[in-house]
């Protein structure tokens, strides 16, 4: 069974879209507050609060705009292009409901190459003032970045040859339809090489540090160094948003139960609040690993995400053979 | 047909102006020949296209002995349509490169010439006419590539290496034809299809794995590649947009119009072969582009990247066909003709784009280049254009067909056959691992090259260039983002040429929908590439609608400037950015195995105590490990024989005569 286009009106859809982007606009921050108190309580801090992120976001936003001496209009546009993608991303992703605005072409491509296109403005933002760190930071970001794409778009695709879709709301709906598949072996192959990619993505250790002061560690915030004030907001709302997004891909592909499929208002907000717990358990999980592991040495990264590229090809293998 | 002979004559008649006209009024005529002999050539290429009716001409007087035959049908139509777009492009941008370069009556007159053979090619229906169109294509752009012989020694050792792999790979092409025309007991390539069920299958592989090596040559594929980066980076820019937009295509044209229209193309394992080397070549272009500082080679071997990854679409379709499922293969031979298409109009519209670098600048090596988005706005704007196109980024024409590639490969895993199967599951992991390094190789050129600041005083006093060549420049950057908003636009086409390439009856069912969209029955997907430029371009004005409404709510107005971060340090300088060769680095860490690259580090101490260093000296070198390790003992062993073989005349007569006796001697004791 997928999802049937056109039995939702268009309204429902927009209305569908637009409940996932706030949530995602709004969640995504709560995610990384979320993460930041499970570490602190694990390390025996109290911790900042969860909604800490927010707050920074409403101050940030109140800053003088500072930009770099030689930086031109693309430090300026990247983090808009950042925060644009991922919404439209969000906006056709399967989160809250199987039938988003968009989900016609909400193909695994379509977003991966969306998740690709902020990865590349913000590489360019980097590189943009002609400093060493940013320049550093942006190499060091499209290196993982060159294997990490590939790893998620492989895992991706393994789960679309099952659903015989690559149209991921037809993949969930498909999913909620055949439930033995979330035990399959290929299945558990693809989350765990999905798993990898996420982190790499969302820069979490072990691949990269977010909370690092460390110029000589840092990736990301190597990339960003020159943003200040409402432009670092963008970047740093754009950075949740792309987690928030995959945490959800992850649960929705995984476990799609509790989504709005079709959609309707009451199913949305059971969707919501679903969706909500399946993205803070992935958060304190992964928020857990973080405290218990450290940071890879930048080049063993590779050899990680080569790792995760390599379970995503023998998912695909799988899935295949098994068939 | 008469449309597309009056283009080539066109062509012709801009390669005579070119050599007899006075200086002042050579480039402009030159110029005007080919780029009306492009238009002229599209327009009947296209007509072909859209009607599927094919036209043919043939004179018996114009060849000796054996006469020229020449047919337009679809899938030839499809190559001269791409070639003339990236022609027209070219013609322009020649008038204002030439003018200010290096001034040659023998490249402007040739240029035209090279651009009449390109769309010759594809449109020769018999064994002579073809060679002779081949033979053209390779002497003209030879003379092209020796335009700079006086100043680099660079483009002379690039000329060699191109003449000897040219005519090696054509040599290997007649052979192949002509031991099908023998058996076929005709030269034209009707009869050749029309016998080609009939002969031996041994004649016929050999036959294919002969124009195999020719052609596999032509488009760059490894281990035959070597040619390409040298010959790619020292042509003159519009040449250099021809070879790698238009020439390299014809390698990939041959092998269809050979294996699968001629052949029939039933035998599994060429096209698993094919298949291979695209693998090859995909991940070692993709490998190497990742790692080059110098913007001509880096876009040389992402030619090379690129066409490995059409070589495997093409080789997935033929495997397709070979196992019985033409239907299957229709997508994956769309897929891989579209990615061709795109990469020449992303390819030309870069390599002209580093011809106007290079000419604003004096240089092309990324880590002397920065800062030139403030300086050559234009420009940067144009190269931007292209290098997001071939990242793949939506909603450029990159993205449509990695996406239509991609979907043809998951198409290959309806047949469950386990040799179509592991070609789609390597073609998936390569199309995703090469997407992955082109995004990071692009990324180096746009922001280590345009962004940043000055990293050299040529780079710091670039000019923008002249308007025809931006003219050239735009003409293909509007081909980028007009195919990649509406993909539907050319898919009927491409259609018509895979369905020719594959054998399938016309009017047989057309797996994608493409209208606005591109949708695909079977395993389904769909992408709506406008729709999606139409959000992105919502999402991009809410947010920076957002930014400026808290702007103004701020007490702060506009934006300061300010020094950037330097961890302490006063001044920064262009001196500490990153280069292309730092950026570079790590991935060139990662891929160690495959670049093999010299490292060097020198040391000088200060004179007073030893652990002070004086200065450092880094050198850092990739060669192509292939060509070192398979090309150089051949080439060593060719000389060492070479130089023996010049102790024989030493320019003693007595020694000549004596020389002469002993032949006579052997010649009668043979004879008797």
């Amino acid at each position: 069974m997928t999802a049937m286009p056109g039995a939702v009106g268009l309204e429902m859809r927009v209305a569908a879209s637009t409940v996932q982007v706030v949530a995602v606009v709004v969640g995504g921050p709560l995610l990384l507050g979320l993460m930041a108190k499970v570490r602190a309580r694990a390390e025996g801090r109290i911790g900042a609060p969860v909604h800490q992120v927010l707050v920074d976001l409403r101050k940030l936003a109140r800053k003088e705009r500072v930009r770099a001496e030689h930086a031109s209009g693309v430090h300026a546009a990247a983090p808009i292009v950042l925060v644009a993608a991922a919404a439209v991303a969000v906006a056709m992703a399967p989160l809250v409901t199987t039938t988003p605005v968009l989900g016609h072409s909400a193909d695994v491509f379509v977003v991966v190459y969306l998740l690709l296109m902020g990865t590349v403005a913000l590489a360019l933002a980097g590189l943009d003032p002609g400093t060493a760190f940013g320049g550093m930071g942006a190499s060091r970001a499209m290196t993982i970045g060159a294997i990490a794409e590939p790893a998620l778009l492989v895992a991706l695709l393994a789960l679309s040859l099952q659903a015989r879709t690559s149209n991921l709301p037809a993949i969930v709906a498909a999913t909620l339809a055949h439930p033995a598949w979330t035990a399959s072996p290929e299945r558990l192959l693809a989350l765990v090489a999905l798993v990898v990619v996420v982190l790499a993505e969302t820069g979490r250790i072990p691949v990269d540090n977010p909370t690092t002061h460390l110029e000589l560690t840092m990736i990301h915030e190597a990339m960003v160094l020159e943003y200040a004030g409402p432009e670092l907001g963008l970047v740093t709302l754009g950075g949740a948003m792309r987690l928030g997004l995959l945490f959800g891909l992850v649960a929705n592909l995984f476990f799609p139960w509790g989504i709005a499929a079709p959609a309707s208002p009451m199913a949305l907000l059971v969707g919501l609040v679903v969706l909500a717990g399946k993205a803070a358990a992935i958060a304190v999980a992964v928020a857990l690993v973080e405290v218990s592991t450290a940071k890879l040495r930048l080049f063993r990264v590779p050899e990680l995400l080569a790792g995760g590229f390599v379970l995503a090809v023998l998912a695909v293998v799988t899935g295949l053979v098994t068939r | 047909m008469v449309l597309f002979l009056a283009g080539l004559g066109l062509g012709l008649a801009g390669g005579v102006a070119g050599a007899v006209l006075p200086r002042s009024a050579r480039l402009p005529a030159a110029a005007l020949g080919g780029a009306t002999a492009s238009v002229v050539a599209f327009i009947a290429a296209a007509r072909v296209l859209v009607s599927g009716h094919v036209a043919t001409a043939a004179s018996g007087s114009v060849l000796p002995f054996s006469g020229v035959r020449l047919t337009l049908d679809p899938l030839g139509a499809l190559f001269v349509a791409t070639t003339a777009a990236v022609g027209l492009a070219a013609s322009c941008f020649s008038v204002g490169y030439e003018a200010h370069g290096p001034k040659s009556r023998v490249t402007t007159a040739t240029l035209p010439l090279f651009l009449t053979s390109l769309l010759l090619v594809p449109v020769a229906a018999s064994v002579t006419t073809f060679m002779v169109a081949w033979e053209l294509m390779a002497l003209t752009s030879l003379v092209l590539l020796l335009t700079d012989h006086r100043r680099r020694a660079e483009a002379r050792a690039a000329a060699q290496w191109y003449a000897a792999m040219t005519h090696l790979g054509a040599a290997a092409i007649l052979l192949g034809l002509v031991l099908l025309a023998a058996h076929a007991g005709g030269q034209s390539f009707a009869v050749i299809a029309a016998h080609a069920r009939a002969m031996p299958a041994a004649v016929r592989s050999v036959a294919f794995v002969l124009v195999l090596v020719g052609f596999a040559s032509k488009a760059g594929a490894v281990p035959l590649h070597v040619w390409l980066p040298r010959a790619h980076s020292e042509a003159p820019s519009p040449a250099s947009a021809l070879m790698s937009g238009a020439m390299v295509n014809l390698g990939i044209y041959g092998i269809v119009r050979v294996g699968g229209v001629l052949l029939g193309g039933t035998v599994l394992w060429w096209w698993l072969v094919v298949a291979a080397i695209g693998v090859l070549s995909a991940l070692f272009g993709a490998v190497h582009a990742a790692a080059s500082s110098d913007l001509k080679r880096l876009l040389a071997y992402s030619t090379i990247d690129n066409m490995g990854l059409v070589l495997v679409g093409v080789g997935a379709a033929g495997a397709l066909v070979a196992t019985g499922h033409r239907t299957l293969a229709d997508l994956a031979m769309v897929a891989a003709l579209f990615h061709l298409v795109n990469h020449a109009v992303f390819k030309g519209c870069l390599f002209l784009g580093a011809g106007a670098i290079q000419h604003a600048t004096g240089t092309r090596d990324l880590d002397r280049l920065g800062g030139l988005v403030h300086r050559v706005p234009v420009t940067a704007g144009l190269v931007g254009v292209g290098a997001l196109s071939i990242i793949g980024l939506p909603p450029f024409n990159g993205f449509a067909s990695e996406w239509l590639l991609l979907q043809g490969f998951l198409r290959g895993f309806g047949d469950p056959s386990a040799a179509t199967m592991t070609v789609s599951l390597v073609g998936v992991a390569t199309l995703a691992l090469t997407g992955g390094l082109t995004a990071a190789a692009f990324v180096k050129a746009l922001g280590i090259g345009l962004l940043g600041q000055p990293r050299s005083d040529g780079a710091a006093r670039a000019r923008e260039v002249a308007p025809s060549m931006l003219a050239g420049m735009a003409v293909l950057a509007a081909g980028c983002v007009a195919v990649g908003v509406v993909p539907g636009a050319v898919v009927p086409a491409l259609r018509r040429a895979a369905q020719l390439g594959l054998g399938l009856t016309a009017g047989s069912p057309s797996p994608i929908r493409s209208g606005m969209s591109l949708d695909l029955a079977g395993l389904r997907g769909a992408i709506e590439p406008a729709l999606l430029l139409g959000a992105l371009l919502v999402g991009m004005a809410v947010v920076w609608g957002g930014a400026r409404l808290v702007a103004q709510r701020s007490p702060y107005r506009s934006a300061r400037r300010a020094e950037a971060w330097g961890c302490g340090r006063e001044l920064q300088t262009a001196r500490m950015e990153y280069t292309a060769t730092s950026f570079a680095e790590p991935l060139q860490r990662v891929f160690a195995d495959v670049l093999r690259p010299d490292h060097d580090v020198e040391v000088t101490h200060a004179v007073e105590s030893r652990f002070f260093p004086q200065a450092v000296r880094y050198h850092r070198r990739v060669d192509d490990a292939i060509e070192r390790s398979a090309y150089r003992p051949v080439i060593r062993l060719v000389s060492a024989w070479g130089a023996l073989a010049r102790r024989v005349p030493n320019g003693s007569t007595n020694r000549y005569l004596a020389y002469g006796f002993v032949a006579l001697v052997v010649v009668l004791v043979v004879l008797a």
